[in-house]
């Protein structure tokens, strides 16, 4: 198990270093770095200053080696905005848009997988129907179009509830909606083929023979078992709900990382974005050794299967 | 006898298929192939040219509501261009870009692949450590930093299409590249003195095409709702140059006065990528014979 982790945390490592790799080097081949960071309007002294100080002067293996050093010690440059450290502006973005991604995961997953397990117990009956269908455009229909058909039916026909801002918890209600809807979906269609594929198994036979009441044998026996399967599901999740909120934070207004990114993308305030690029990146390979080492943990047997994963 | 004698035939493909199909599967068929019409011929069918402005009728209604009228039939923009037309040649454009980057982002792949195939070794453990690190990463964020970095424009922004799920086509590639070398006929060809080139382009590549082409279908609409999602954030297609991700995001300015600027191209992008996910999964089902019964 140890060698295992160590493995993993290698591989992690590494894709990590790859990212930061990518963000060097594409941001060192699109032009002169040190205006693109300090700002057309800076100046030839705070250029020369920044160039000095981020060791621009140096060849670029050095370069290279100085900016993994700067990104250890915590360093991710400057913001244009308010000249501040690129870290300081997006973490105190964080909280609105971990708040917005942890409520919508608890929906999501509270929607999606008991609709899944009853999907799969009254297999080709309408739920059953009626939950693969809504899957299927579940991953059809971009967040944006969601979230502005529902600003437009609940903020604009019925104006029932808030489209912009991040005030009150009835602003949580659309934006939460907009990506819970599509992703339960998805989450329903796991939840089903993971439980059809237990349902099957030997022990709920064995379960069911030896007079165990329905109800039982499946919250006891098959739900846990199916449980597994989907550990693995929440590593793309994790991905998708990420791409969700950057999207789904424009369409209404939230305050949070995902707003910032666009906006940093916008006006090429690119200390930020290389923050908040390496941040998913951490985010991504931190869920996904998480998992990993969950995944073992739960269900020993695929302990060799899955290290090439 | 016609039946077994043109049993590979175009027609009796068509034949088959439509007689194995279930109905949503024949209309998605259908709408898509309406979808490329409308994208083919654009010039013909659209009334306006989409930047035409018709100033005295600006924010006119869909020709269902009061005050609407048949000469712009689903209403016009703030600034009275005929939405009908913007969503025509916005289809082609969305199309079009989804089109070259599927077909790229497939050429790519097929190549890594190969080439991971064809070398091993260290350039094997390079191809598999790329691709698990691509597919570690959301490419939406990906996506979003380079064109922070390189700046927007078509070119750039097509390449970034492309390169969009060359992973699942190098992974499905390399796998059964890996797979076919050690087949008969490879093994056959290379005892005759075939180059390696050859035996790829001419004889693998073929027997693996079904897997490649299904791969396309099912990056197709996820490329279409990359291009859609980045240029409804308007860092994707650039006026004057009109996609429906860009419409959208134009019309929600206007959510309350003229919903119907957002609407129009929210609908068609809706059908589309369903169309596109119904015909994946159902060509899916019938090729690949590991996913049976899901």
């Amino acid at each position: 198990m140890l060698s295992f982790v160590l493995r993993k945390g290698l591989r992690a490592g590494l894709t990590v270093l790859l990212l930061a790799t990518f963000t060097f080097f594409v941001l060192r081949t699109s032009g002169d770095p040190a205006v693109l960071l300090v700002g057309l309007e800076a100046g030839p002294e705070a250029v020369e200053a920044f160039r000095r100080r981020w060791g621009l002067d140096q060849p670029l293996w050095k370069q290279y080696a100085i900016y993994l050093q700067q990104l250890l010690s915590g360093d991710f440059g400057q913001s244009f905005v308010g000249n501040r450290p690129a870290l300081e502006v997006v973490a105190e973005r964080l909280p609105k848009t971990l708040w917005l991604m942890g409520v919508t995961a608890v929906v999501t997953l509270a929607i999606g997988i008991p609709l899944g397990v009853v999907a799969a117990l009254r297999r080709d009956s309408w739920i059953d129907r009626l939950a693969i269908g809504v899957s299927v455009a579940g991953l059809s229909l971009p967040n944006f179009v969601v979230g502005v058909l529902l600003i437009l039916l609940f903020g604009v026909a019925l104006m029932l509830l808030p489209t912009t801002g991040s005030e009150t918890a009835w602003h949580f209600i659309l934006p939460v909606a907009t990506m819970a809807t599509g992703d339960a979906a998805v989450f329903a269609r796991f939840a089903r083929s993971a439980m059809l594929d237990v349902l099957n198994q030997p022990f709920m036979r064995t379960a069911s023979a030896k007079g165990l009441d329905r109800r039982r044998a499946v919250m006891r026996h098959a739900v846990p078992n199916a449980a597994i399967p989907l550990v693995t599901v929440f590593g793309l999740y994790v991905g998708r709900i990420i791409v969700g909120a950057v999207i789904t934070e424009n369409v209404f207004a939230w305050p949070g990382v995902g707003s910032l990114l666009v906006l940093s993308v916008e006006t090429r305030d690119l200390a930020v974005v290389q923050t908040i690029v390496i941040l998913v990146g951490v985010t991504m390979v931190v869920t996904n050794i998480t998992i990993d080492i969950a995944y073992r943990w739960l269900d020993p047997r695929t302990a060799e299967e899955r290290t090439l994963g | 006898m016609a039946d077994t004698a043109s049993i590979s035939t175009p027609a009796a493909f068509a034949r088959r298929f439509w007689r194995s199909s279930s109905p949503s599967v024949r209309l998605s068929l259908l709408w898509i192939l309406a979808m490329v019409a409308v994208a083919a011929f654009a010039d013909l069918i659209a009334p306006f040219d989409y930047t035409a402005m018709d100033l005295r009728n600006r924010l006119a209604p869909p020709v269902w509501m009061e005050r609407g009228s048949w000469v712009h039939p689903l209403g016009t923009d703030d600034i009275g261009r005929d939405v009908l037309s913007r969503v025509i040649y916005s289809i082609r454009l969305s199309l079009f870009v989804a089109l070259l980057g599927t077909v790229i982002g497939a050429a790519i792949g097929t190549s890594i692949g190969f080439l991971a195939a064809r070398f091993r070794g260290w350039v094997d453990d390079l191809v598999t450590t790329a691709i698990d690190f691509q597919s570690a990463l959301p490419f939406f964020i990906l996506a979003l930093a380079t064109l922070a970095f390189l700046g927007n424009n078509f070119v750039i922004f097509v390449a970034v299409m492309g390169v969009y799920g060359w992973e699942r086509y190098a992974r499905i590639v390399r796998g059964m590249a890996f797979a076919a070398q050690a087949q008969g006929y490879a093994v056959a060809l290379r005892t005759l003195g075939a180059s390696p080139a050859r035996i790829y382009a001419a004889h693998i590549l073929p027997n693996i095409a079904s897997a490649i082409i299904v791969n396309m279908t099912l990056n197709f609409p996820e490329t279409v709702l990359l291009e859609t999602s980045l240029s409804f954030l308007g860092l994707g297609i650039q006026p004057p140059m009109t996609s429906l991700g860009n419409m959208v995001g134009f019309g929600r300015d206007y959510l309350l006065t003229a919903w119907w600027i957002a609407v129009s191209p929210a609908v068609v992008i809706f059908l589309t990528t369903l169309a596109f996910s119904l015909l994946g999964d159902w060509l899916r089902d019938r090729l690949d014979p590991t996913v049976k019964g899901r």
